[in-house]
């Protein structure tokens, strides 16, 4: 059987981890390949890193980012933030990605995400959707949550299987570094309206709110970064306690 | 030295770093020049069953890799696993190594699953192996894959993972093992398998 799995997500800026709060007012809270080697003795499940600066985005801190850290894990590797071309993919793969996370792409350029699932696999793209709202009201936001889009999220959802994307990691912006739990709403929302995994994001800030989300969705993956980056918090200590819950991980 | 076949398209560092990590002295084989020195031979990747096996075709390897394997171990992992077999169904159809004799075919997990199936899933041994060995029965690896090679000789088979029904996550078949999983993403678990693999007398 499949089993959940915990994603910590790594947000840099400046090649630094930092953690910002509704995608705005980040922190410093330290350097990205060393929480990522504790992160994979800690037994993590995967690691997805989104670069988040502003303006004139290039793949150059990924790329230098993937080469380190896949040199101290053995995980799968998730990266996206400014990825806007096939040849933008191509070099984080081939550096050490397995994954690449397409936000921008998935509204403005279909084509380009159809070639780089075709040439690596449906696997290798995780569509990363951010929304707005609340109560059966979500609209889709890019550009780190500046720009509206005018799909609705189901026509946006719909399209992505199309575009040969192989998971969907779905973030509400208004949870975002709050820690106040996921919106469990769009979860369900979402793993009903897409055949594809679904990575929920943006807001957890107990072990209990992802408890709710494993236990009322049927969210394949949940992605925090917040609980992680602050406190005496982390992904084993999180399987310890939901696992109390009859939620099942992976055994090592 | 370890040879792991580059047929292009996919994230090859990791099993390079993994296989670095343990000792070994991995290196790249993109031609049947590049086997010369090669002690075992690692056939990874992810992607479509049709596009590797003509980029092997392409890289004159196809010949090459089947007298290696008549010799020395191979590993295949994920898709690599796949092209082990003899025959794949995707894209109208494409023939293997066949090295294990069996047939690649879509992943049909019923209702409610999804494919890929993507995710840490336990595979439960049927037999003991030599590169399992030290790793308690049950354990979780890493998977990420729409396909399965389903071997023709039940002899083959050396573990079972459950995605709606069972198929068949390890094969091994003399010095040829094809683990459907991917070992360098599996943590600590994996490595050991990696490990086991270069100490491996096939």
């Amino acid at each position: 059987m499949l089993k959940r799995r915990i994603i910590p997500v790594q947000l840099l800026v400046n090649g630094r981890l930092v953690k910002p709060t509704r995608f705005d007012t980040w922190r410093d809270v330290g350097d990205p390949v060393k929480s990522s080697k504790v992160y994979n003795d800690q037994t993590a499940d995967e690691l997805v890193f989104l670069n988040i600066e502003r303006g004139g985005r290039t793949i150059e801190p990924l790329l230098t980012l993937i080469q380190g850290v896949s040199e101290v894990c053995f995980m799968p590797l998730s990266v996206g933030g400014g990825v806007r071309t096939f040849e933008d993919a191509k070099r984080l793969i081939l550096g050490g990605a397995d994954k690449v996370v397409l936000n921008e792409a998935c509204y403005r350029s279909p084509a380009v995400v159809k070639a780089i699932s075709d040439a690596f696999g449906a696997q290798a793209v995780i569509a990363s959707v951010d929304v707005r709202g609340a109560d059966g009201k979500w609209a889709c936001f890019s550009d780190c949550g500046r720009a509206e889009e005018p799909v609705t999220l189901d026509a946006h959802l719909a399209g992505l299987e199309a575009m040969g994307v192989g998971e969907v990691m779905i973030t509400s912006i208004d949870r975002e570094g709050t820690m106040t739990g996921y919106d469990v709403a769009l979860l369900n929302h979402v793993t009903t309206r897409t055949a594809l995994p679904v990575i929920g994001h943006g807001g957890c800030g107990t072990y209990e709110h992802m408890k709710e989300a494993f236990l009322g969705t049927r969210a394949d993956a949940l992605a925090c970064a917040s609980l992680f980056n602050f406190g005496d918090n982390n992904p084993l200590r999180a399987k310890a306690h939901l696992a109390n819950s009859g939620i099942a991980f992976k055994v090592v | 030295m370890i040879g792991i076949v580059d047929i292009g398209l996919c994230n090859l560092r990791s099993v390079e770093k993994a296989v670095y990590s343990r000792g070994g002295d991995p290196v790249f084989v993109k031609g049947a020049g590049d086997l010369k020195d090669v002690e075992k031979l690692i056939l990874p990747g992810v992607g479509s069953f049709r596009a590797a096996m003509e980029r092997i075709h392409d890289a004159g390897l196809y010949d090459p890799i089947r007298a290696f394997a008549a010799k020395k171990p191979v590993l295949g992992i994920c898709l690599g696993m796949q092209l082990l077999g003899g025959w794949g169904d995707e894209g109208g159809g494409t023939k293997g190594l066949d090295l294990v004799p069996g047939k690649v075919t879509r992943l049909e997990p019923g209702a409610g699953l999804r494919v890929p199936h993507i995710g840490w899933n336990t595979v439960e041994l049927t037999r003991p192996h030599a590169l399992f060995e030290g790793i308690k029965p049950n354990r979780d690896f890493y998977f990420v894959h729409s396909f399965h090679l389903v071997p023709a000789d039940p002899a083959d088979v050396l573990g079972r993972t459950v995605h709606g029904p069972t198929f068949v996550s390890a094969v091994a078949r003399g010095h040829v093992v094809g683990l459907q999983f991917h070992p360098e993403k599996s943590q600590a678990n994996g490595i050991k398998i990696i490990s086991s693999f270069l100490e491996w007398d096939g």
